[in-house]
């Protein structure tokens, strides 16, 4: 009946290897990463083939690990979504923190067009192929990308809310 | 003239300067906000028109971003919710009371069936009230305002219920983890009983005076059609995306908040023009209005308004005065220092524009280390330029309205 997760796993294994891993079942949506260069195939595939029919683009955002290795700094984040077995699957995509870029899925989905501007937009990724990548929140004079982490959200200086007080580090302020 | 609104190296510069009809008229630029009162919102549209034909439209937003997922970064949990307020500000309760779902998703907490359902019920008030804006304002636009005062004092009459849940009207910041923060008084389920039986008289009007309306028909049929296959292709979701014929609805695919013990049906259109969308929100108010019924009607004995969760909810205040765990809980509490699993979750829920979605990812810090919020305006917004190509300057307005973007979603 439903979509299992196993199933998917065996479909998408048996077409792209290496490409797809650490298949797993995060607390409430199945999940699994993509290698940066098979994404678009990953995603068209998921969505074209017969039994998976991945059919429906629900969010597409940015997350920035800036204390890993620098080929894994950035993810990109796709949640896909099958109304007819009412199946979520998330897939992530490690890209590197330096030169960070990945192919659009713009094209396959017409919804992704202004989600991967957001994502440029806060955190520089740069989506290759995509038609009109340019900011879409923040005004297009500014330099930087302010969801990375190594922006702080107030002044630095600010000596009145130090987390060491609260038995925290600073590292998860 | 075209040289005055815009820069010579934009695109549309070039068209006008290459397309020349043949009566030697040309193609014009018309600016469309950031401050219009007819776009209900703060965002731009730069319109190609050749006459009062749109040939070419390029939205611009942003205009109130306030940077949320920033902010939510450096927030403990209970400082968030009155950032989801401020999203969509027609209908904060859904938003808020998603907030705290996705939270006792993440902490695996068991609300309670009482508190489920005055969740229920005040999230389908506040999509009434999302509804009832939309529906109204887009009677506005089409040059009857008798429907809209009308209207608008229910609106006012349910902003009096949330008065009574939790102080505050529009941007309410309703609840807390595992349920309420007091329990509903006797006064509001009598406000409540009152709207359930006048409301419905006056919506009853409202559509009629709307729904075999010849100038309402003619502005709204066939404008801004859009079909499902390019409705779903460009992310629509809730009323917008059933007016085109598909019946997706969070409530009963994933069933939240026990939406599974009522009985109602999802209302779909068949077109996805503008008429459509409005007859979907008409009889979405209806099956809101059955749903708190069923509610009321279901209630369970008792008085029973939170799930019992010391670690993560807010000990009364006269024991936090007088008793020092309480004061100690209270503490940590506000400032963040409660137990939090290290996960990645997405919870979503219906809100009164489709599908209201929020991924969290936590480190076991205080804060959340990313949180993403899919907000449904944002999404099917990009549609608007593909939907308003070749529709007349009026009928862009029309179509706009019966979108219902707003701008608080757009840019979060």
């Amino acid at each position: 009946m439903a979509l299992e997760n196993t199933q998917i796993q065996d479909k998408v294994t048996e077409t792209f290897g290496e490409s797809v891993m650490h298949f797993r079942q995060e607390k409430d949506i199945f999940t699994f990463e993509v290698s940066a260069d098979k994404i678009t195939s990953v995603i068209l595939f998921l969505k074209n083939e017969e039994t998976l029919n991945f059919h429906f683009l629900t969010d597409v955002c940015g997350i920035h690990y800036p204390d890993s290795n620098v080929n894994e700094q950035f993810a990109v984040v796709y949640h896909l979504h099958n109304w007819i077995e009412n199946k979520r699957i998330r897939i992530k995509s490690f890209i590197n923190g330096e030169t960070p870029e990945i192919k659009t899925i713009s094209n396959i989905f017409l919804s992704a067009n202004w989600m991967e501007r957001e994502t440029y937009d806060f955190y520089g990724i740069n989506f290759i192929g995509h038609p009109q990548l340019k900011r879409i929140l923040n005004m297009d004079e500014m330099i930087s990308f302010p969801m990375r982490k190594e922006f702080p959200l107030e002044d630095s200086g600010r000596t009145d809310k130090d987390d060491r007080f609260f038995g925290r580090t600073p590292s998860n302020c | 003239m075209s040289e005055l609104l815009l820069p010579p190296e934009h695109r549309y510069a070039k068209i006008i300067k290459e397309r020349l009809n043949e009566d030697g008229s040309e193609l014009s630029i018309l600016n469309l906000g950031p401050t219009h009162p007819a776009t209900h919102g703060i965002f731009q549209n730069i319109l190609l028109m050749d006459g009062e034909r749109i040939l070419d439209a390029e939205p611009t937003i942003g205009y109130i971003h306030r940077a949320f997922e920033k902010i939510a970064e450096n927030r403990p949990f209970y400082q968030i919710t009155p950032l989801t307020d401020r999203m969509n500000y027609c209908s904060s309760p859904i938003n808020n009371m998603a907030w705290w779902m996705t939270l006792e998703k993440l902490l695996d907490i068991e609300v309670p069936k009482r508190a489920q359902y005055l969740r229920v019920i005040v999230m389908e008030l506040a999509r009434i009230t999302d509804h009832i804006i939309c529906n109204s304002i887009l009677g506005v636009d089409t040059g009857a305002y008798t429907g809209f005062l009308y209207v608008f004092q229910f609106r006012e009459k349910i902003y009096e219920i949330y008065e009574e849940i939790c102080g505050a009207r529009l941007t309410t910041n309703m609840g807390r983890l595992g349920g309420f923060e007091r329990d509903w008084s006797p006064k509001a389920f009598e406000l409540l009983n009152t709207f359930l039986e006048e409301f419905p008289a006056c919506w009853k009007e409202f559509e009629n005076l709307f729904e075999r309306n010849r100038i309402f028909i003619d502005r709204t049929v066939n404008v801004g059609a859009i079909s499902a296959e390019s409705a779903m292709s460009y992310g629509f979701t809730g009323p917008n995306l059933r007016a085109a014929g598909v019946d997706y609805d969070v409530r009963v695919a994933e069933p939240y908040s026990s939406y599974e013990d009522f009985e109602f049906i999802v209302p779909v259109g068949k077109s996805g023009d503008t008429y459509d969308r409005f007859c979907v929100r008409n009889a979405e108010v209806w099956e809101s209005l059955s749903i708190i019924r069923q509610a009321l009607a279901k209630m369970p004995e008792g008085n029973e308004y939170h799930a019992n969760v010391p670690d993560y909810y807010l000990p009364p205040k006269e024991d936090v005065y007088n008793n020092m765990e309480a004061l100690i809980y209270h503490f940590k509490i506000v400032m963040g220092e409660v137990p939090v699993p290290v996960a990645e979750i997405y919870h979503a829920v219906e809100g009164g524009n489709g599908e209201l979605g929020f991924y969290l990812i936590t480190d076991g810090s205080r804060t959340p280390y990313r949180l993403h919020f899919r907000r449904p305006c944002f999404i099917y917004y990009q549609a608007y330029p593909e939907m308003i190509k070749g529709a007349l300057l009026s009928d862009a307005i029309v179509i706009l309205s019966s979108l219902n973007v707003i701008a608080g979603e757009l840019d979060a």
